[in-house]
């Protein structure tokens, strides 16, 4: 018996909202998933009443019944959350619904993530309150409170492991800020960067310039997976998932920072799954979609599905390998969640399928393998890979 | 003078018991780390069991309260209505070798611009808030003379 979902499900729509600054969307959380889905099946040229489950991740907040009533969805038959990984979770939903099709579970999913934070609180705020117990007892008291700086000492531990030098992380950001200027969907489209105004933005957290961390944002976006067999049944070019996984390696989530392999992305246990499944390797990637929540997280990601050696990140992690379409290995072709919207990676996934129809606004030359990795660092974590028909 | 501007959210023992016995102990200037009665083995942020044995026979142990420096980072953009006029800090992740390389998280005291480095060795500082209601203390560190 053949356990893989490789080549067994196909996307065939993608739907996304405006995407607006934090705070700035004029519609409700709820509606923004609306809208999303309601394009994601436009684009698929099918009617949502079709749509039979939901994969979301984080604990996104729009409840799949009560999506599946405002849709007027005839059959529910899929309705699930990956648990735990915030961001990390991004490629884990598409693994969640990719085996849910592959096995006669349900026939049409949207996987999907909706953020408004004007409407409910901020991911980057620490929290204000009397007391505090528990793991975050151990931290929050010393002012160590938010992602950036949660992940700030994974990654200063990787840089001093690994002598890396803070222009690779600013390679990182520029090459995504590149790619915005020729994204109109982009946040931060009409506002490129440049080495100095990137040198002189001032500091979150060392390592971490302003430049280094994701946006915030508000927005919706979703994708349509179907079983393969039927991929061709819909109006645009199909891609095919190749592999998914999710995971996280020993004691990854031991808290109070006591994971024994501290300065990673957590990605090392995750990546030769991937690529076990996929049957491809790095070298065969043609483009890939790498979350950001901050540089460091990106390069660590990279490392660890084997673009670069850890040791060789000086020489690798220059703007000219980042970009497309010629770079080594272009990344995050849409601006990502630096630049272009930070819509919890989900974005990310949309680029890559993007990418293999030949859609995007910072097109690879006829590419046929497209990875993203979801989330570093925010375990589980999870990554996948999408191919055309070609790769079947 | 605390390190930090007054004003965090204050620690206090787990509603469950599960650390009390760590916050105990620093308020009497003592450094205490979970350790499993029946591998010997030391382990941290507490646990309900052993990670490597099972066993449901945890005890906290007094412990050299010195280690070395595993990572650090100097905070500049403050993430919390306390922190808004406190300038940079450090935050530092102690790991201590003779105690299975479990590690803790304080601030390093001193020059918040200091130069740090990674594999210093330091002892603790135990900052305590007793005009605080409820009470606590903080375990800091300092680079070790």
């Amino acid at each position: 018996m053949d356990r893989s979902v490789r080549g067994k499900v196909a996307v065939v729509g993608v739907g996304e909202t405006k995407y607006y600054k934090r705070g700035q969307a004029p519609d409700a959380e709820f509606k923004l998933a609306l809208m999303a889905v309601i394009e994601a099946c436009k684009d698929a040229g099918i009617s949502p009443t079709k749509v039979d489950g939901f994969a979301s991740f984080s604990n996104d907040r729009s409840d799949p019944s009560h999506l599946a009533a405002a849709l007027g969805i005839d059959d529910l038959r899929f309705s699930n959350m990956q648990w735990g990984g915030g961001g990390g979770g991004g490629s884990g939903a598409i693994a969640n619904a990719s085996a849910a099709i592959a096995t006669g579970i349900a026939e049409c999913v949207v996987v999907f993530r909706a953020l408004a934070q004007g409407q409910f609180g901020r991911f980057g705020q620490g929290p204000v309150r009397d007391v505090i117990a528990g793991d975050a007892a151990h931290t929050v008291p010393y002012g160590l409170m938010s992602p950036a700086q949660s992940f700030a000492m994974k990654v200063n531990r990787f840089m001093h492991d690994h002598g890396v030098e803070q222009e690779a992380l600013r390679a990182i950001s520029l090459a995504s800020y590149h790619h915005a200027q020729n994204n109109p969907r982009a946040v931060m489209y009409g506002r490129p960067l440049d080495e100095e105004k990137y040198d002189n933005s001032r500091w979150i957290v060392e390592p971490f310039h302003l430049f280094d961390c994701c946006l915030e944002n508000d927005g919706a976006a979703a994708m349509i997976l179907v079983p393969a067999e039927k991929a061709k049944d819909f109006p645009h070019k199909p891609t095919y998932i190749l592999s998914a996984v999710s995971g996280s390696h020993y004691r990854a989530g031991a808290s109070v920072h006591n994971t024994p392999d501290y300065g990673t992305s957590t990605f090392k246990t995750t990546a030769p799954r991937l690529y076990d499944m996929a049957g491809c390797g790095p070298n065969d990637v043609d483009v890939a979609q790498i979350y950001e929540n901050f540089t460091g997280g990106v390069l660590m990601s990279m490392v660890e599905h084997g673009f670069c050696e850890a040791d060789g990140c000086n020489e690798f992690f220059v703007k000219e390998n980042l970009i497309a379409p010629d770079g080594k290995v272009p990344t995050n072709t849409s601006g990502g969640n630096l630049a272009e919207c930070y819509m919890h990676g989900l974005g990310l996934n949309i680029e890559a399928v993007r990418q293999l129809r030949g859609e995007s606004t910072n097109q690879v030359k006829d590419p046929d393998i497209s990875l993203v990795a979801s989330g570093p660092m925010v375990t589980p974590v999870s990554s996948s890979i999408f191919g055309t028909e070609a790769t079947l | 003078m605390s390190y930090l501007a007054d004003g965090l959210p204050k620690p206090v023992p787990a509603p469950d018991g599960l650390d009390a016995p760590f916050w105990e102990a620093a308020a009497n200037d003592k450094l205490v780390l979970q350790k499993c009665a029946s591998c010997g083995k030391f382990q941290w942020g507490p646990e309900w069991v052993c990670h490597r044995c099972y066993s449901l026979d945890l005890v906290f142990e007094e412990v050299e309260p010195s280690g070395k420096i595993y990572s650090y980072e100097r905070i500049w953009h403050p993430v919390h209505p306390a922190l808004k006029d406190q300038g940079p800090y450090i935050v530092v992740l102690v790991e201590f070798p003779n105690h299975d390389d479990v590690r803790i998280v304080g601030n390093l005291v001193g020059d918040p611009e200091q130069p740090v480095t990674i594999g210093d060795p330091v002892s603790a500082v135990f900052e305590h808030h007793t005009d605080s209601d409820p009470e606590f203390t903080l375990v800091h560190w300092q680079i070790a003379k």
